[in-house]
């Protein structure tokens, strides 16, 4: 039991890496329907800022908003110098799919470029190694970090979406772009502070998990599939189905590992996305669409 | 991108002269590379070869019938790894197999995902990529464990030699089978799902056909780059092999024939220019994928046959 509950324990501290990084991918493609195969590397890029900001001995509580900052500009930057047009002149779904993977090519060139493919100890003011005891379980000081940053993210992004006036007008965009229009919503800058606020999500993802991991600029692949996942397995169109699908893939995958053998860990987690697709189509949490003719 | 309307419109797109003329130039050329006495050249030669076909099949799938598919690494390690256990088999049986057993593995993940569109699709491919990859890269009597798989290699000219006429055998084949009723079905089903069904295409049969075929082209890929290699490892099969085909698709141009051509030509020898800076590869993918989309949807492909129409109306336009 004890055994059981540590492994649980374990697979939520990774579950909600995935679920920051699955809120992230969910708040873009509710806002602009796209998949944005960038996300990992729009979180390496902001990873390597902060990397970049505390090897040079600067104070975390900088390198942290630099990082945040590093990560949103990068997207906004993208949404506004290549999607927006591109949108503009009718490009397809695919077309979209596919300028995503440009971005995600040119960050990944750029990281390599700057710090080389060397993997790098990250600097964190959390330790990976010294940990608290709570009853029968043991968690590490940087695992309660990583709880603490999703928490306060996570009731960020539902009091930013829920609660204010700007969140109103994402909400109003995301259900129907012409008629925001027509209601005088700045469209175009709402949904790039959505592309924002996805990119900083990710970058505090990749912010702590960097510590736990060595740094090397494709650190962000593995779990920014499992945040697609996840994501996926919650119902590409539901926010709190990104959290529960995160959650519920990091539980699963740490038991797996457990109990069935490390070297299927992995594709455990897409088999048992598999299987949930099979039977609800569109994730846990996601409503079913209803193609128009 | 601009929809064809009325048959005078798709007629201006019929190959007329300047197409045959560039043809039989590609085939010179292709006839010609080997006596050039450029070692290095022919074995580039062997690569695009090689690869184009693989981006035909991705092409078949993604830009003919619309089904965005991440799966293509695991259709190339299976076709690789297939190839590889048929040695001892005569060569074309050999190849015929792997393309074969890929094929029936792109049935196995497509019938599932008729179900799916866009990203659940995409993860539930993505999903089989990885799956394979992790197969391989455990089961040791599939991979030859730590030493990897080794194939046998044949001298370099008649490597090039098979690839580059198989390479003219499927993009025949791939022409045909896009006129043909299967390839305006895959078209149909890509325009509008809706309202192919109601024509009588039968979605199912259709969109089966597109995983089959275009895993057959790349279990194929995968058992002519065993061959080029030598030498298999699982970690040749990643997810960064899928992001390269795309970018050869956006190239060269989304459904065409000869685009996927030139998409190969493009992502084999790119990293050739570029030699020493590595990290410059990706960069200049991910701008020409960026800059294509924006400015040329068509591709490289869209832009060939805009300059071939304006060549074959020259004075009058």
């Amino acid at each position: 039991m004890d055994r059981f509950l540590q492994y649980a324990v374990a697979g939520l501290s990774a579950g909600r890496l995935y679920a920051l990084v699955a809120l992230g991918l969910v708040l873009i493609y509710k806002s602009t329907r796209v998949l944005n195969f960038a996300h990992g590397d729009v979180a390496t890029f902001g990873t390597f800022a902060a990397f970049a900001l505390l090897s040079r001995d600067h104070s975390f509580w900088i390198a942290l908003p630099a990082a945040l900052l590093a990560g949103a500009a990068a997207s906004v930057l993208f949404y506004f110098g290549v999607l927006a047009p591109a949108q503009r002149k009718g490009a397809t779904l695919l077309g979209q799919v596919i300028l995503t993977i440009g971005l995600a090519l040119i960050l990944q060139g750029v990281v390599v470029f700057a710090f080389g493919t060397e993997p790098d100890r990250m600097p964190f003011p959390l330790s990976d190694s010294e940990s608290r005891r709570f009853g029968p379980v043991y968690v590490s000081e940087l695992s309660l970090g990583t709880l603490a940053a999703a928490l306060a993210a996570c009731v960020a992004v539902y009091l930013v979406v829920q609660r204010t006036r700007l969140g109103l007008a994402m909400r109003a965009v995301s259900e129907n772009l012409i008629a925001a229009q027509t209601l005088g919503i700045p469209t175009r800058r709402v949904l790039a502070f959505a592309w924002a606020t996805a990119s900083a999500l990710a970058v505090v993802a990749g912010l702590f998990l960097a510590p736990a991991l060595l740094l090397d600029p494709f650190f962000m692949l593995d779990p920014f599939l499992k945040g697609f996942a996840a994501a996926v397995l919650g119902g590409l169109g539901s926010l709190p189905g990104a959290v529960v699908g995160g959650l519920v893939l990091g539980v699963a995958e740490s038991l797996a590992g457990a109990y069935a053998g490390i070297a299927f860990k992995k594709t455990l987690a897409f088999v048992v996305i598999r299987a949930v697709l099979q039977v609800l189509t569109e994730g846990l949490l996601g409503k079913p669409f209803k193609e128009r003719v | 991108m601009d929809l064809v309307e009325t048959w005078r419109e798709e007629l201006r797109f019929a190959p007329g002269r300047v197409t045959r003329a560039l043809l039989a130039a590609a085939v010179a050329f292709s006839i010609a590379l080997p006596f050039l006495g450029q070692p290095a050249w022919i074995v580039r030669g062997t690569l695009v070869a090689i690869t184009a076909i693989g981006v035909m099949g991705q092409n078949l799938l993604v830009g003919y019938a619309g089904q965005v598919s991440f799966g293509q690494a695991g259709f190339l390690a299976i076709g690789a790894y297939a190839f590889a256990h048929l040695q001892g088999l005569p060569w074309l049986l050999a190849l015929l197999g792997a393309g074969l057993v890929s094929a029936l593995a792109g049935v196995v993940v497509g019938f599932p995902s008729l179900r799916l569109k866009g990203p659940y699709l995409a993860i539930a491919t993505l999903g089989f990529g990885i799956a394979a990859y992790q197969l391989l890269a455990n089961v040791p009597a599939l991979s030859g464990g730590r030493m990897g798989l080794a194939v046998q290699r044949p001298s370099l000219l008649s490597l090039y030699w098979t690839d580059v006429a198989l390479l003219g055998v499927f993009a025949l084949a791939t022409t045909n089978l896009i006129s043909s009723y299967a390839g305006r079905a895959l078209m149909a089903v890509r325009d509008s799902e809706i309202a192919a069904e109601s024509m009588g295409v039968n979605l199912t049969r259709t969109k089966l056909l597109a995983f089959a075929i275009s895993s057959f082209y790349t279990g194929v890929h995968g058992a002519l780059f065993a061959q080029f290699l030598g030498h298999l490892e699982p970690e040749l099969f990643n997810v960064s092999e899928v992001l390269t085909q795309f970018v050869a698709i956006t190239v060269g141009g989304l459904a065409s024939v000869e685009g996927s051509i030139f998409g190969a030509a493009f992502v084999v020898l790119l990293p050739v220019i570029f030699g020493g800076l590595r990290w410059a590869v990706p960069v200049f993918f991910g701008a020409s994928i960026l800059a294509v989309l924006i400015f040329e949807p068509g591709g490289l492909a869209g832009a060939l046959r805009k300059a071939r129409l304006y060549l074959e109306q020259w004075p009058f336009r």
